[in-house]
């Protein structure tokens, strides 16, 4: 049974999608790689579920 | 001065068996004198079970080597005898700082927990460790106890048999040869008999170095262990600092795979990077050097017909956690027992299987944690040292990222949650005292509840009578009649919200089964399931 929600769940989509890339505005490659690092461990501590985190990375490997 | 790991402390001295016209056959031979064979050997002896304990060398180890030493072991080492010493010589410690780059980001305490007799770690030189094991045997002997500790006798063959090993030694006054039934290997991580025997020894192999540098200085650091990834004084690697005894510190840098061994040894190579991490002031003396390597692996399987491995012999991991040393003495203690049983009779030989289950559970755990703690150390990827430095980063603002730091998951004790020793259970009791979990201390009335427990099988009786005749097979249970009311500690861990509970403790001080009412039926039959006496 899938835990993860997988439809659309952020209010005004376009503007966090702006709010993300603009996160990254102005840093390098490496500086990026390590803000998006920060943020997944950021988020991942926030779900918390290991159910859903392990959902998840199935997703974002491309196993659905 | 001559340094204690310099000097001869079993010298050769001609025995008995060498003058045999054939081999003398004795009940257990142990091979390799240090910490893990030492161990069996007086665990044995002050059973009353002989012992002969051959070596090649006939001192203690050299250098400091295993340092970190855990509150299970040292409560495995108070039942032989040996661990109190070992406590007041050894520097107590339970805070530790991590750095990342040039700034600290964490400090943590260790909180041990009130109640118990021994501290969760000291910090001790292998050398002194052993030098202390060695005193022990000296005082079991002149008690005129069954051990006979051989050094310079190296073991160049072994012969296995349905019944018995057959052993040729070789020493200063030629070979000789001698059997055992029973032998005992704990020759380290290169373990000489394992290649004799042509053994698998199987795992991971992790392309790094370490620099250990123990240095003797008067330095006012507190008795913390200190750890740094990325530090200003070794870019890209990481170090550790921790206090040792007699003001010796020990100084580990990791320094990457694609080395000059040599150069890196040179006294002054080890100076430059010691000034650049203390200070161009700083005034010290190097007592012991050395360049490691190390593997994570463990043998398929850790008894072969009359052979049992123990330790380093048997299983290896990386040093992050001191678990190396600190599961050998682990080892022993569930070996010993079973061994004693096999060889009085009392139990089938198939009891001495549960020594290999039981230990190669507690192998796969510390491999797990320690190939865990390499990965955070060393990164072996672009995308793992991104992780890696996120999480440091992070810890130093957020507690959330703390738990992840990983500079070592320190020793803790073995449960043996799947033994097909254990017996029954009851949920009404305190969860963390689960059938297969080491007894835990707390204070009782006339002391501490550890001192009271081991060698024997044994009934906690607390709050509620039980028979003090109990027994099976030859193999007697001695009753203990606590109070419940021994320690505010003491309740807490074993009776929780209950108002009585009875546990059978097998002779290693592990829980093999526990209830809330006395049954003498049931008391038998766990003992029967605890020592291989039963069909299962």
């Amino acid at each position: 049974m899938s835990k993860l929600v997988t439809k659309p769940n952020i209010p005004e989509a376009d503007d966090f999608y702006a709010e993300l890339l603009a996160m990254h505005n102005g840093h390098s490659k490496e500086e990026s790689d390590a803000i998006n690092a920060r943020l997944i461990l950021l988020l991942s501590n926030h779900i918390g579920d290991r159910e859903i985190l392990t959902e998840a990375m199935q997703a974002a490997k491309g196993n659905s | 001065m001559t340094k204690i790991f310099e000097t001869p402390l079993y010298p050769y001295e001609r025995n008995a068996d060498q003058d045999q016209t054939s081999p003398v056959r004795h009940p257990v031979v142990v091979i390799g004198a240090g910490p893990v064979g030492l161990a069996a050997a007086i665990d044995l002896a002050q059973q009353d079970m002989p012992v002969v304990v051959l070596d090649d060398n006939d001192r203690v180890s050299f250098g400091s080597r295993a340092i970190c030493f855990a509150k299970r072991p040292l409560e495995i080492l108070d039942r032989l005898g040996c661990g109190e010493p070992m406590v007041e010589k050894g520097v107590v410690w339970d805070t530790g700082k991590v750095f990342f780059g040039d700034r600290q980001i964490y400090e943590f305490n260790l909180l041990p927990e009130e109640g118990h007799k021994n501290p969760a770690f000291i910090n001790l030189q292998q050398y002194h460790l052993e030098a202390f094991l060695v005193d022990r045997i000296r005082q079991l002997q002149a008690e005129g106890k069954p051990l006979d500790l051989r050094g310079k006798n190296k073991v160049d063959a072994i012969g296995q048999h349905d019944d018995h090993v057959t052993l040729e030694i070789d020493t200063p006054d030629g070979p000789y040869n001698l059997e055992a039934e029973w032998l005992i290997a704990c020759d380290g991580a290169n373990s000489p008999t394992r290649r004799m025997l042509g053994l698998d020894f199987v795992g991971q192999v992790f392309e790094d170095n370490f620099l250990i540098a123990d240095t003797v200085m008067a330095a006012d650091f507190p008795t913390e262990r200190w750890f740094w990834f990325d530090p200003p004084f070794n870019r890209g690697q990481s170090a550790l600092l921790h206090k040792q005894p007699d003001n010796v510190w020990r100084i580990d840098f990791q320094i990457g795979w694609d080395i000059d061994r040599d150069k890196e040894l040179e006294e002054d190579n080890i100076k430059r990077r010691l000034h650049a991490m203390l200070g161009e002031d700083a005034r010290f003396e190097l007592e012991w050097t050395s360049i490691y390597t190390f593997q994570c692996r463990r043998m398929e399987s850790f008894r072969h017909g009359r052979v049992l491995f123990a330790g380093d012999a048997a299983h290896q991991v990386s040093p992050f956690g001191a678990r190396g040393a600190n599961s050998g003495f682990q080892d022993t203690d569930n070996l010993v027992w079973k061994l004693k049983l096999v060889l009085e009779g009392k139990a089938p030989d198939s009891l001495l299987d549960t020594y290999n289950s039981e230990r190669v559970a507690g192998a796969e755990e510390n491999i797990l944690n320690s190939t865990r703690s390499t990965e955070f150390i060393t990164p072996k990827s672009e995308t793992s040292r991104i992780f890696r430095d996120a999480v440091l980063d992070l810890a130093e603002h957020y507690d959330f990222a703390r738990p992840m730091v990983n500079s070592g998951r320190l020793s803790v004790p073995c449960i043996y949650s799947d033994s097909t020793l254990n017996g029954p259970d009851t949920s009404e009791l305190p969860a963390d005292l689960c059938p297969g979990t080491p007894a835990v201390d707390a204070p009782i009335r006339d002391g501490w509840l550890l001192d009271r427990l081991g060698d024997r099988f044994q009934l906690l009786a607390i709050g509620v009578n039980a028979d003090t005749d109990l027994e099976s097979n030859g193999i007697s249970i001695e009753t203990l009649l606590l109070s419940p009311d021994e320690s505010p500690e003491f309740s807490s861990r074993y009776l929780g919200k209950a108002d009585q509970a009875v546990y059978l403790i097998r002779p290693d001080q592990h829980i093999s089964a526990r209830w809330t009412d006395y049954d003498r039926a049931a008391v038998l039959n766990a003992l029967q399931t605890a020592t291989g006496n039963k069909e299962v």
